[in-house]
């Protein structure tokens, strides 16, 4: 243990703490703006600057570690004086208007400024402005960004996409995309880690919302709105709104204030992709030399990107089956628009996503399989719900919980863990295991797959067999799955990936708590939503067995075919390569 | 009232005079991979500022000329505002008064063709292309890329066979280059910004002084691959590819010509330079790797010898290290007569301790390299009556380190700086009887900046001497790797930057031999990347990798000091024998010496891109 002394309160830490996580011990919360745990510990915006006795220079918290004896000063005259003057620099070199800032309320850069009471800036306002393509489901204002290499770090170290890199030299020195790529040229998967991880609105998704406000203002049109699993476990965050307050009830009762005249749930959908996958992966099992192998999940557009742009060649692993949002565009143009006697021209189908990545892949090409337009029109973030909620002034707090609308709103518990790590291959488990079994499972007998380590593997026996599976969350953590089965280091079954950190749950388009991974938490939510669901496996989903018996006929089926696969690995590797 | 005043430097004017040294400092440090659009435009800011303001083109030309480039920088210019920069600086030379503002157009018009390229890019993608690549300069600058910060923190720590690990994760000599490296990698020590470059290769020398090579013992070896791999050579580009082979788990086979190891670490390199023991140490390290050595063993089509279609034949792989050893003549009249010899051979039969006999004789070597001072210093060593140096340019023109020439000078060396050679005359008996040389006066600068020669309108000068040893460079035996299908390009061979011979798969080479003459780190770093690439080449990916842990940074102020220099044997005593002159640091030394190191691995752009490689 070391010992030390930080404003006068003595405090004992293990080696290697650094000042700044003492001082907290201590209840003391150093200001800090580039600082990202275990990510960016590079002190360049030099906030978190402390006075260290004996020493001149001043040191910075975030990075040094303590030293016996070590005195510190987290608020002497010459840190008050140094913090606030580099505060004042980066300021002096962004873009200022909060009022039309994405983040405002939620930037630390703001809130230290205000903290430090800054009223005015003594520099000339230097504001770079770099061109960027508005179409592009990601957005990066050049005027925003403060240089804390953030977004650089965590998609060299998490993601290893290597996307943006430090551009130019000297005073001109910026972010942008590397190797002087444009972005769309890029191997961007869209996975959105970089938004999440901004500390301010330099980094956002496109804004979709004036599109959806204008199909909600078109009185031929019918609204369908769908909600991605893990939206329901971060909705409320930035509403202000307690996980208690923020259940699914609440959620469609917003959305039904908000107009929408469908609110369905993406886990209807989910449950369906788990007939469809299931009984993919059953079949494949069934006929082994006609295969690759593993059988990958396709479920997360980050990842279908990521093998599409990194390793084509295994495209033909992924499951054919579409993403559940897809399916359910796809079923809500043709089964619904059907049943409801409306004719698809006039659905609007909108979906909220904890993710950016979804954004591109309701446009491509080939997701319009019911014949009306894109299957899905406009994909909204988490984010953009809220925003959406506060502009339509509703406090749902005041609001009374409301159902899910039929006949793609009932879902089971097996439909709700789409959204966490693991979630996928359980439920998948769960189906597969009664198809094989006959009979039902214990619908914890997969946990195993559960877990927040960014790879797992387990065997589990069905039927006659086992079954190796994995579950990886992380592009990083998939690029070295990639590698070990390339080298044939490895041998799995079935692999389930996520390119999110923790899965949807700690999407690209989750409302964004400075320094905080929420995903375990909210991955948290989902498991107790589907403990307390009736129903948990996708099999038993009363409305997905109907629109079977109605409709599709069975799984894996000619009209199955047709709306709820991309069936063509090739039409998807030259969609994306189109897309280049 | 007074006529005349004495005029006595006021505060600013002094202030001013040290900021002048400051950024004389400043640029020597300046990181390698800067934008060099940018830094033009920092120098017509401070060549503007120079401006007495008389002149248009100069006051208000240079002014314009850097919104010209501010344009470009910030993506606002197109092509035609290249042709305006071109045409303006073009203008600023031709009219400006002074060389305040002709030289100051005249740096643009120079970057304008040196980096086209660069203005080009700015201006079609409105970024830089440059990058920062490795962000510690030392280590930038080492051509075989040594964690320095790495062994000099060590070296503080007194950890000094740690320090001997470390550098061998990338090269496996470290006490040669602790001894005679021409260190590039102090040339932009960031320390310049505060004082002075770290004594990078003193320190080093402290860590193999302490912990001698032959007693750290070398990583252990990959598993065997059953694969073998020829070397051509064994000095130090040959035996540092065998090292790290022999690492990966190949087996590397060195073919050496000259009965002992080493190339011209042993044959051109003299031992109070270099003593042979501690050359041992290295090659003894190197030797327990398992590397196997035919001594003795020349590839040729001779008689005895080892034809290199064989090699191809019974090895994977072959590289060819062979190094820079024949000699080149001067071409002048009498160049046959007895008495003249090459540096090349002097320094082999030194190096075979086969000393020629130069007792009581009058020597004058030609040459201003760092050849032309180990020929001179060794004349002197074997007691040399006279040792002159004839050379055709200054003395500053001198491609041998500053250092060589004034320790020849303080040995008793007499120089004869702008003498070209003319002819060599010989008595009766065809012995050496002087040198004739051609007075020359220093003329115009050439493209490269460097001042050449012109004749002097005066007579032949004589220089009566016994022996003349021609120090001008030095070729390579390429005759016969040439017939065997290596492609020889103005007398080297050409292989590519990852050493591979373009067309003859599994033939690599470099050192000297594709380089020409160089250096000693050069030849080593060529070693390693052939090990590396051959190690691909045979289908494997294997790493170097070392396990030594780095000290963290301390939170001591980086106060100005001075450099510890290593001091060395008082000239009238060293120059009397071959025992080496160079004194180690004391540990007080060292400790405040590496205590000066900034750690530009864990600071700066170090901190965001990471300081070093840990593994290759």
């Amino acid at each position: 243990m070391v010992n030390l002394t930080i404003d006068g309160l003595g405090i004992s830490v293990p080696e290697g703490t650094t000042v700044m996580k003492a001082a907290l011990e201590l209840g003391i919360e150093i200001p800090h703006l580039c600082f990202l745990e275990g990510i960016n510990e590079i002190s360049a915006c030099k906030v978190c600057v402390v006075e260290m006795q004996g020493k001149d220079k001043l040191i910075t918290a975030c990075n040094s570690p303590v030293e016996e004896g070590m005195v510190i000063y987290t608020n002497s005259p010459k840190v008050r004086r140094v913090r606030r003057s580099n505060v004042e620099l980066v300021l002096s070199q962004h873009d200022c208007h909060c009022a039309t800032c994405v983040r405002s309320g939620n930037c630390n850069l703001q809130k230290i400024s205000n903290d430090l009471g800054i009223l005015e800036i003594p520099f000339k306002e230097e504001v770079a402005e770099v061109p960027w393509d508005s179409s592009f489901p990601l957005i990066r204002d050049s005027r925003k960004c403060i240089k804390c290499m953030r977004c650089v770090q965590i998609c060299d170290k998490v993601q290893d996409m290597h996307v943006w890199d430090v551009q130019n030299t000297g005073s001109r020195t910026t972010v942008d995309v590397a190797c002087n790529k444009k972005i769309d040229a890029s191997d961007c998967t869209l996975c959105g880690q970089c938004i999440t991880h901004c500390p301010t609105g330099a980094l956002r998704e496109r804004n979709d919302i004036p599109k959806v406000f204008d199909m909600l203002a078109d009185p031929e049109k019918i609204t369908v709105v769908q909600v991605a699993p893990a939206v329901r476990a971060a909705w409320g965050e930035e509403l202000g709104l307690t996980p208690e307050e923020s259940g699914e009830g609440r959620m469609v009762a917003a959305l039904k204030r908000i107009g929408f005249d469908y609110v369905f749930d993406t886990n209807f959908a989910a449950d369906l992709t788990i007939m469809e996958e299931g009984s993919e992966l059953l079949d494949r099992l069934g006929n082994p030399g006609k295969y690759a192998w593993p059988m990958f999940t396709s479920c997360c557009p980050g990842w279908v990107n990521f093998v599409s742009k990194r390793y084509p060649t295994y495209l033909r692993n992924l499951s054919t089956a579409k993403s559940p949002q897809q399916m359910f565009g796809a079923m809500a143009k043709t089964y619904f628009a059907r049943k409801k006697g409306i004719d698809p021209h006039n659905i609007c189908c909108i979906s909220i996503m904890p993710c950016v990545s979804k954004k591109r892949e309701a446009a491509l090409s080939y997701m319009r399989s019911a014949g009306a337009g894109q299957d899905v029109d406009v994909v909204l973030t988490t984010r953009e719900l809220v925003r959406m909620i506060r502009a339509e002034h509703i406090n749902p707090r005041f609001l009374k919980d409301q159902q899910f609308d039929s006949p793609l709103g009932e879902s089971t518990g097996a439909g709700v863990i789409f959204g966490v790590t693991g979630g996928v291959m359980e439920a998948a488990l769960r189906t597969a295991y009664a198809v094989a079994e006959g009979k039902n499972p214990d619908a914890d007998a997969f946990r195993a797959v559960r877990g927040e380590n960014g790879r797992r593997e387990a065997d589990f026996v069905l039927g006659d067999r086992t079954l190796h599976t994995c579950t990886v969350s992380g592009l990083g953590n998939a690029e070295k799955l990639m590698q070990d089965i390339i080298n044939g280091k490895v041998n799995y079954d079935f692999v389930e990936v996520m390119a999110c950190p923790g899965g949807c749950v700690g999407g690209g388009g989750q409302p964004i708590h400075d320094g905080c991974e929420l995903a375990g938490s909210r991955g948290g939510r989902l498991y107790q939503l589907d403990r307390e669901r009736e129903l948990r496996f996708s099999h038993e989903n009363p409305e997905v067995q109907k629109a079977y018996e109605e409709f599709l006929g069975k799984p894996l089926s000619h009209k199955a075919h047709e709306l709820l696969h991309s069936g063509h690995v090739n039409e998807l590797y030259y969609e994306t390569h189109n897309y280049l | 009232m007074s006529r005349l005043k004495i005029a006595t430097p006021n505060t600013a004017q002094l202030t001013v005079e040290r900021l002048y040294k400051d950024l004389e400092r400043r640029i020597i440090a300046s990181p390698p991979g800067l934008c060099p659009v940018d830094l033009q435009l920092s120098f017509l800011k401070l060549c503007h500022a120079q401006t007495c303001g008389k002149c248009t083109p100069c006051r208000v030309g240079l002014g314009q000329l850097q919104n010209l480039l501010e344009n470009v920088l910030e993506g606002k210019a197109n092509l035609k505002t290249l042709d305006l920069i071109r045409e303006t600086a073009g203008n600023i030379m031709d009219s400006a008064d002074c060389a305040i503002g002709y030289e100051a157009a005249h740096m643009v018009l120079t970057g304008m063709d040196g980096f086209m390229k660069d203005y080009r890019h700015h201006i079609e993608h409105g970024k830089c292309s440059c990058h920062i690549t490795q962000p510690v300069p030392c280590v930038a600058l080492c051509p075989a890329g040594v964690d320095i910060p790495g062994y000099i923190a060590l070296v503080k720590e007194k950890r000094y066979a740690d320090a001997v690990k470390l550098i061998r994760k990338d090269n496996p000599f470290p006490t040669a280059c602790a001894l005679i490296c021409e260190h590039p990698c102090e040339a932009r020590c960031r320390r310049n910004m505060i004082d002075s470059s770290i004594n990078i290769r003193g320190l080093k020398r402290m860590a193999v002084d302490n912990a001698r090579a032959n007693t750290v013992p070398v990583p252990e070896k990959a598993q065997g691959t059953g694969k073998r791999i020829a070397i051509v050579g064994g000095g130090p580009g040959g035996l540092s590819a065998a090292y790290y082979l022999e690492l990966m788990g190949h087996h590397a086979v060195v073919f050496e010509e000259k009965s002992k190891l080493g190339g011209m670490l042993r044959y051109g390199i003299p031992s109070y330079r270099f003593p042979r023991e501690r050359l041992q140490e290295d090659i003894d390290a190197i030797l327990s790797t398992g590397v196997e050595v035919r001594l003795n063993t020349r590839i040729g089509n001779e008689e005895g010898e080892i034809p290199f279609e064989k090699l191809r034949e019974e090895f994977d792989a072959v590289h060819v290290a062979i190094g820079a050893h024949t000699d080149k003549k001067i071409g002048i009249e009498g160049e046959d007569s007895k008495g003249v010899m090459s540096a090349v051979e002097m320094l082999r039969s030194i190096g075979d301790e086969n000393m020629p006999d130069f007792k009581d004789k009058t020597v004058v070597v030609v040459g201003g390299g760092n050849v032309a001072m180990d020929c001179t210093r060794s004349a002197i060593r074997l007691g040399a009556k006279k040792v002159g140096i004839a050379y055709r340019r200054r003395q500053d023109d001198m491609t041998a380190l500053p250092e060589e020439v004034e320790g020849a000078v303080a040995e008793g060396a007499e120089l004869y700086a702008l003498k070209a050679p003319h002819k060599i005359e010989a008595d009766e008996n065809g012995n050496v009887a002087a040198l004739w040389v051609e007075p020359q006066i220093i003329g115009p600068i050439d493209a490269w900046g460097r001042a050449r020669p012109i004749q002097a309108d005066v007579p032949l000068l004589r220089i009566p001497c016994d022996i003349v040893v021609v120090a001008i460079g030095q070729g390579i035996e390429t005759r016969h790797f040439q017939e065997a299908g290596l492609s020889v390009k103005r007398g080297t061979f050409s292989a590519m930057s990852d050493s591979e011979i373009k067309d003859v798969p599994g033939v690599f080479a470099g050192g000297d031999c594709v380089t020409g003459p160089a250096t000693v780190i050069r030849a080593i770093a060529s070693g390693k990347v052939a090990a590396a690439n051959i190690d691909e080449y045979l289908g494997y990916h294997h790493v170097v990798p070392c396990d030594v842990e780095i000290p963290p940074v301390s939170y001591e102020d980086k106060e100005p000091c001075g450099r510890i220099q290593l001091s060395e044997k008082e000239a009238g005593d060293r120059k009397k024998n071959f025992d080496a002159f160079e004194c180690g640091m004391t540990e007080q030394e060292a400790c405040q010496e590496a205590g000066r190191c900034l750690r530009c691995d864990k600071y700066g752009y170090g901190s965001l891109k990471g300081g070093r490689a840990a593994i290759w």
